[in-house]
């Protein structure tokens, strides 16, 4: 196994803690994953973008130029990003807030996801990570979605459980989307 | 599953520290190192140590002068202008033979320069820093994993010889997060008890005394080479360095720290293009790996050296092997300025071809 994703949008958007996510349900999973972070000095508003590299072992490089798959939030994103993705590589469009439907790449899987309006079908606007977090894993497998549900268990601290189910949800929803849109091609 | 932690390298090197038994830590806040102090304010008062806060990077060298002087295991750490300003306070730990650890997670400068990753800071750190021409033991880990193995070999290398010791991390390193499988510290056999430590024992008659200052007729010449003489056995006993892949290869490529992980990556994708490209990761930057590097010479390999800045390091690999070309690719340290292995692989080909 050998995978990278770039996510990036703005700060607030939970890209961080998507990123972190992934790499820890990776390595709960026993592999090895590596995940670096970049963002503005901003609480929010900020760029704020993440790289997490997964493998069996010996993640290489933490830094990746070509990402084999990228998740983009936002506008700003799309314009630096989007040209960037490896050649046959992945990319998730956050469509509710980007209009460039990614059509001057045809060398690429690219996915629509009206990400914002999903967040708020399920109940709550701050879940659009989870929907794109659910949309990656469905088009990568590379972890486990019961993994990453274990990992939100132990990363988020037991006074917010009463959220899970929620999250749950919502990256289920990110999931059958991509699945639908993917099955579609 | 397996019970890996996931974490920073900040909180891993300070997870080593508190296992190695360091209890005093002493420092200032700045950005990209403040997880450390973060982490320690919060452990470190459960163990029964000392956590300070200090008014000032300047204060808080001298305060790990002291702890050091009574023989404690203590730290501090900063980034690349709090640790301009330590070094005064790193000669005379230097002079007075004091241990200690030192933690410097770089950002970028000159000044104040950024926040975001620099390794220009490596002519500081191996060729004394401050004044008097002293050496430290400089270590530059590359995972979060060797944030923590490197807290616990830095205090007993600093223990074993009297120097301080220093870890030469940068932003990348300190902030990105790995797995980290901890293990208990187990102190060497060789280490000594401090009996210079000025711990009070007070046997009459007996006078421990710590200090640079030495005036007496050929007293600091002596010091000196007695300093020196250390750094010669280092030299020799202390040299730690990883070789991938270096048996058949015809191009070898170095680099530390976070650009030796960047560059692990692009030998990778070159030997997949048929190259035979190894790296020699230099893990002690003081003492250097200097016969690894002649090594090369001897099976004619060429080198090539990978820099987050405009070429430092280059210089001790070209002092180790004078009659080998060593080609250099540095990127100047700033904003968004982190090179690729895409880009390390452009450079790889271009002198693998040459």
């Amino acid at each position: 196994m050998n995978h990278d994703v770039f996510m990036a949008g703005f700060g607030g958007q939970g890209v961080l803690l998507i990123g972190n996510l992934l790499a820890y349900a990776t390595i709960m999973e026993g592999n090895d994953a590596s995940y670096f972070p970049a963002y503005g000095v901003e609480k929010r508003g900020g760029a704020a973008t993440c790289t997490i590299v997964m493998a069996d072992k010996n993640v290489g490089s933490p830094v990746v130029g070509e990402p084999e798959a990228a998740l983009l939030l936002n506008p700003l994103s799309m314009e630096k990003y989007y040209d960037r993705v490896r050649s046959g590589g992945f990319a998730l469009v956050n469509s509710s807030l980007i209009d460039d439907d990614g059509s001057s790449r045809d060398d690429l899987q690219k996915v629509l996801i009206p990400a914002n309006e999903m967040a708020l079908e399920v109940g709550d606007s701050r879940l659009v990570n989870m929907i794109v977090l659910g949309a990656y894993l469905e088009y990568s497998k590379v972890v486990k979605m019961e993994t990453v549900k274990e990992a939100l268990k132990v990363v988020l601290p037991e006074r917010n459980h009463r959220f899970l189910p929620m999250n749950y949800q919502a990256l289920e929803r990110g999931a059958d989307f991509c699945r639908q849109a993917l099955s579609m091609k | 599953m397996t019970k890996r932690l996931f974490v920073k390298g900040n909180e891993a090197v300070a997870m080593g520290a508190l296992e190695a038994g360091c209890r005093y830590y002493f420092g200032y806040p700045i950005t990209p190192q403040s997880d450390i102090p973060e982490y320690i304010s919060r452990e470190l008062p459960k163990l029964g140590g000392e956590f300070i806060q200090a008014e000032s990077e300047v204060a808080s060298i001298n305060m790990l002068l002291g702890a050091s002087a009574c023989g404690a295991r203590a730290m501090t750490s900063s980034s690349s202008p709090g640790i301009s300003l330590k070094q005064e306070g790193i000669s005379y730990m230097a002079g007075s033979e004091c241990p200690g650890l030192i933690v410097n997670v770089c950002r970028s400068g000159p000044g104040l320069g950024g926040i975001d990753a620099s390794q220009a800071d490596y002519f500081q750190s191996v060729k004394g820093g401050g004044h008097g021409g002293y050496h430290i033991i400089v270590l530059a880990p590359d995972s979060v994993q060797e944030m923590y193995d490197m807290a616990i070999l830095g205090f007993d290398l600093s223990d074993r010889y009297r120097v301080p010791a220093m870890i030469l991390a940068d932003a990348v390193i300190g902030q990105m997060k790995e797995g980290l499988e901890p293990h208990s510290y187990v102190a060497p056999d060789d280490l000594e008890t401090k009996d210079w430590a000025l711990i009070g024992d007070g046997k009459a008659g007996e006078q421990k005394i710590i200090k640079s200052l030495y005036l007496g007729d050929g007293e600091l010449e002596a010091h000196n080479n007695h300093l020196h003489a250390k750094y010669a056995v280092m030299q020799e006993k202390e040299v730690r360095y990883e070789g991938i892949e270096l048996d058949d290869a015809k191009l070898v490529v170095t680099a530390y720290g976070s650009t030796a992980r960047i560059a692990k990556t692009a030998i990778r994708l070159a030997r997949k293009e048929g190259m035979k490209v190894g790296l020699l990761r230099p893990i002690t930057l003081f003492p250097f790996p200097k016969a690894a590097f002649k090594q090369c010479k001897r099976d004619g390999q060429r080198i090539l050296c990978f820099e987050l800045n405009n070429g430092q390091m280059v210089e001790d690999v070209r002092l180790a092997v004078r009659d080998v070309e060593v080609d250099f690719y540095g990127r100047a340290p700033g904003a968004g300025s982190l090179p690729t292995p895409e880009e390390f692989l452009a450079k790889i080909r271009s002198r693998y071809e040459a």
